[in-house]
């Protein structure tokens, strides 16, 4: 695939007029992945926290804009701002003061809230590893043509990162982790983004091929949050996802912007922190993936000259109704049924054998009778 | 866009309609909207929208039913995959001020509740519930997977089935409420989707997510059930019913003035019916305004109807909205109320809830039920569900009207078992006429697992609400006829008998708090047995398995200087 890259680069070289076309349809099948995921973590509870919801929301705004449908997003929310009875203003969640941009918005679908979001589930969603009743929108149901993008924001220090102020994930784990969806080919690449202090902490233990990795500050300093608004009370953003989604707000589904721009996203002059990035587990180079590859969604057209044949449409059958319906006339239960309810005999419960220790007791007692009367009773008994 | 999406809509009708008309008439489906509108006498306004889709067809037939039109696909496929026969699921932001606002057109208690009726045929009931909660949660995005058997009862005698059928084995009811859980935008958002227009037309482009949380009341719900097709109800349709009751508050909208519009509450007005409804109708409660005294209403209208609901009869202003002239010139329908509503009567039947106690080891819950009729008196079904950390103690159990002893005629209790099962207590109370009756019951609090607290135990955990089932007596003869064409308001609770009409009272839930351990302690712990551990051990073990050596230390420089002049010399060292 990277020779096809190159070959595809020294065409845009030397034939620049007549060929414009056919190296757009090499850039396009040019990244092996056919379809794109996203999973978006807060893990901060309080109402003080307000700026990770909003800096989740806000890349999950962004994502959504750039074509990744709700069905492909699994979004997780540690706790309410929105509708919490603190917010001023309520059902909004605002990332710049003087409330211009709402990024929590109309349609908006969250699939874990509150008290689910826990190292656990975060764990189980990566590997795929959730119990069977769980529901479709709750799964990350990729495959190895999948680009993930995973974004985690909240607090974390050197080497973990905390889950609503009672667990914390450490980077070991994370590693291990995605070294697990590597041998389950459940990516092709992922982008993995992290906004917390300290935050390169912890992708330094990664250690499964194609994984490129952005955090907003370096071992040893904090990320900072952004700006106040006074009418809300709390700061609304972090330094870094601010500069992100002002980054990200010029990006198009077709546009061209490859990696190492989104790197030079806020530098040290704007975020006071240095953000890191790590790309020797990539194998492409950084200036060759596009933004769009993981914020943006690919869908795959293929087109075809041959004409398919559809089956015959399906008969609804006729319901034999009317013969074999009861002749007899339904009627409404009795909301509140006075007399038959004081007349209720208590329920038959279902016998069970007597318990351990009711059984144990019983048996002492037969034992100790039987030793003192001797054996001859029995044929009393029987 | 808009006309491009109207046009859109408009088309797929038409071709839904067509299609209907080719295929076999079998099971066709009717949909119905329907927003009322009632001032209340504070001057916050009470609006509830119903969405009705009616659709003869059997889901529990061996083949299973594959088109589907007005009727939600994720809905029909949990009906015939889990043999439900009633399913009731409503998620509530605000507590239900009876007293203010008096009795609500669909009761609902704070945060979820989910009551479903299963199918006689089915054999695991407990296994099919707990798929259920967890495939609801993935349709409407909310935490219902922590339902499980440590917050659902099995009542005996409440939640009656509100749809048609005769078996009445309460083994296949389940009820559990989830008083912690917040309904927000992502709640709505996928309840909307679940409608034949969606939000894009007809009476559910006024939910829009800012003003309607904005609120003193929000509740969203969806009711599926089995009715009467016909007045001889031999045949059978299954009902869904979706439901949105919101109350605006007046000095929250800004400005104070007693005037509404729905411009006001919704940020939107109306200009366009759904076009797959068959009736798409606005009510304005005027009963207390027939001169126009108390509040003025524009525009006229001059559709007038009367509906006997929660045993009055009241009067309503009608707006039909799939007639054009509704909307007059300007295309789009703002209605105007200015002014005031009466004071109301008082309701007959309230409840209030509440702890008392000191501390953090007992406690007493307290509930009162006011029967405000003056010369009459009801029965009333008390349905109480505390969860298995508060100890109740049966035997502390008074009912009490007017100070004297007031014994009802039916208890059924079910124990808790730890981390198993919560307490059921269900009672029948005869109350006397106008006066309260208190119920009291002492607690003590278990101290939980240090794993199994939540991430904030210092808010406190919640105890659901109480739910009073009652026959109230009504003022006029209620409407016996359970299959005439109604207004949707009036015809969620099947009436009986005349004389007496359902209504359920939800009381408030409560916050106890648990003595909570310091969380830190398990890191002090082992912090401070490592210590003790490493100097004490340590300096034992080093003092048995050290052997001593005696050295001679180093002579200092002056010294060691000396000794070599000394040692040129061939004198013995110092």
């Amino acid at each position: 695939m990277k020779i096809h890259h190159f070959l595809s680069l020294f065409s845009t070289y030397f034939l620049v007029d007549g060929v414009n076309i056919e190296d757009r349809a090499g850039q396009f099948f040019s990244s092996g992945h056919t379809n794109n995921w996203a999973v978006l973590v807060c893990t901060s509870r309080f109402w003080f926290n307000y700026r990770h919801v909003a800096n989740t929301l806000s890349v999950y705004r962004s994502v959504k804009r750039l074509g990744i449908p709700d069905s492909h997003i699994v979004l997780m929310l540690a706790d309410d701002m929105a509708c919490n009875h603190r917010n001023p203003k309520p059902a909004t969640v605002f990332s710049h003061k003087n409330m211009e941009l709402n990024v929590y918005g109309d349609d908006v679908e969250v699939d874990y809230r509150g008290y689910e979001v826990t190292v656990e589930n975060f764990l189980r969603i990566l590997t795929g590893r959730l119990p069977p009743s769980t529901p479709r929108s709750k799964r990350l149901l990729s495959d190895d043509r999948s680009n993930i993008l995973i974004y985690l924001t909240g607090h974390g220090g050197n080497g973990f990162l905390k889950f609503q102020d009672s667990e914390e994930i450490s980077n070991v784990e994370l590693a291990d982790a995605f070294e697990q969806m590597w041998q389950k080919r459940r990516y092709n690449e992922l982008l993995f983004i992290i906004d917390t202090c300290q935050g390169a902490s912890m992708y330094e233990r990664f250690y499964s091929p194609n994984l490129m990795a952005l955090a907003s500050s370096q071992v040893g300093e904090d990320s900072l949050s952004h700006q106040p608004d006074l009418a809300i009370g709390v700061h609304l953003m972090d330094r870094y996802t601010f500069y992100l989604l002002e980054f990200l707000e010029d990006i198009h589904p077709a546009s061209k912007t490859n990696m190492n721009d989104l790197f030079k996203v806020c530098p040290k002059s704007q975020c006071v922190s240095t953000p890191g990035h790590r790309t020797d587990l990539f194998l492409r180079d950084p200036g060759s993936v596009l933004i769009t590859d993981f914020f943006g969604s690919v869908r795959k057209v293929e087109l075809t000259m041959e004409t398919i044949n559809l089956t015959d449409p399906i008969e609804q059958l006729e319901s034999a109704e009317s013969g074999e319906l009861q002749k007899e006339m339904h009627t409404y239960a009795d909301q509140l049924p006075v007399s038959e309810i004081i007349h209720q005999k208590p329920k038959q419960k279902d016998w069970h054998p007597p318990d351990g220790f009711i059984l144990g007791l019983w048996t002492l007692i037969l034992l100790v009778f039987f030793q003192t009367y001797g054996v001859k009773h029995l044929k009393h008994i029987f | 866009a808009m006309a491009e999406q109207k046009f859109r809509v408009r088309a797929r009708a038409l071709v839904c309609v067509f299609v209907c008309v080719v295929m076999c008439g079998c099971g066709r489906d009717d949909f119905q909207e329907e927003l009322v509108i009632r001032p209340l006498h504070s001057g916050d306004i009470y609006t509830s929208f119903q969405f009705r889709t009616l659709w003869e067809t059997d889901f529990t037939r061996e083949n299973k039913v594959s088109h589907y039109r007005l009727f939600p696909k994720s809905l029909g496929q949990v009906i015939s995959k889990f043999s439900v026969r009633e399913l009731h699921i409503s998620f509530t932001q605000g507590y239900w001020r009876t007293m203010q606002w008096g009795q609500p057109y669909l009761p609902s208690p704070p945060g979820a509740e989910l009551w479903v009726w299963f199918q006689d045929s089915l054999t695991d009931v407990d296994g099919t519930w707990k798929e259920l909660t967890n495939v609801l949660s993935g349709i409407f995005c909310a935490s219902l997977n922590f339902i499980d058997s440590t917050n659902t009862v099995q009542p005996s005698a409440s939640f009656k089935p509100l749809g048609i059928g005769n078996v009445t084995d309460h083994r296949f009811l389940r009820y559990a409420t989830l008083p912690r859980e917040i309904v927000c935008t992502e709640n709505l958002t996928p309840w909307k989707k679940l409608l034949p227009c969606g939000s894009k037309a007809g009476l559910a482009v006024l939910l829009k997510s800012e003003k309607l949380f904005h609120s003193s009341f929000h509740s969203q719900a969806v009711h599926i059930r089995p009715v009467c097709k016909d007045d001889q109800c031999k045949t059978t349709s299954w009902e869904l019913r979706q439901t949105l009751n919101v109350v605006f508050d007046l000095h929250n909208s800004g400005q104070g003035k007693n005037e509404w519009s729905l411009f006001k509450m919704f940020s939107r007005t109306l200009t366009e019916a759904c076009p797959v409804a068959s009736s798409s109708k606005i009510y304005i409660d005027i009963t207390d305004n027939s001169q126009g005294e108390q509040f003025e209403l524009s525009p006229a209208t001059p559709l007038l109807s009367q509906a006997v609901v929660l045993g009055d009869r009241r009067t309503f202003s009608v707006y039909d909205l799939t007639q054009q002239i509704t909307f007059g010139t300007m295309r789009s329908l703002n209605l105007l109320i200015r002014g005031k509503s009466s004071d109301m009567l008082r309701p007959l039947l309230h409840a209030e809830r509440y702890v008392a106690g000191y501390g953090l080891q007992t406690g007493e819950i307290h509930t009162l039920m006011y029967n405000n009729h003056p010369y009459r008196s009801f029965p009333v079904l008390l349905l109480d569900s505390v969860p298995w950390y508060l100890r109740l103690y049966i035997h502390t159990l008074t009912v009490t009207s007017k100070g004297k002893d007031n014994k009802p005629s039916y208890i059924h209790y079910q124990p808790s078992k730890d981390r198993v099962r919560p307490h059921l207590l269900e009672m029948l109370v005869q109350l006397p006429p106008n006066s309260v009756t208190e119920v009291t019951l002492q607690f003590e609090r278990a101290l939980l697992k240090w794993t199994e607290y939540t991430p904030d135990p210092n808010h406190g955990f919640y105890v659901g609400s109480s739910v009073i089932s009652s026959l109230v007596p009504s003022i006029v003869a209620m409407d016996t006829n359970n299959s005439r064409e109604r207004p949707l308001f009036s015809s969620f609770f099947p009436s009986k008998e005349e004389s007496s009409y359902f209504v359920r009272v939800y009381t408030e839930p409560l916050l106890v708090n648990l003595p909570t351990p310091d969380f830190s302690m398990p890191y002090n712990v082992i912090c401070l047995t490592c210590t003790v551990v490493a100097v004490g051990y340590g300096s034992l073990y080093n003092l048995l398995t050290r052997s001593f050596q005696i050295e001679e230390p180093s002579p200092g420089l002056a010294k060691r200087i000396a000794n070599i002049i000394r040692k040129m010399r061939g004198v013995p060292p110092l």
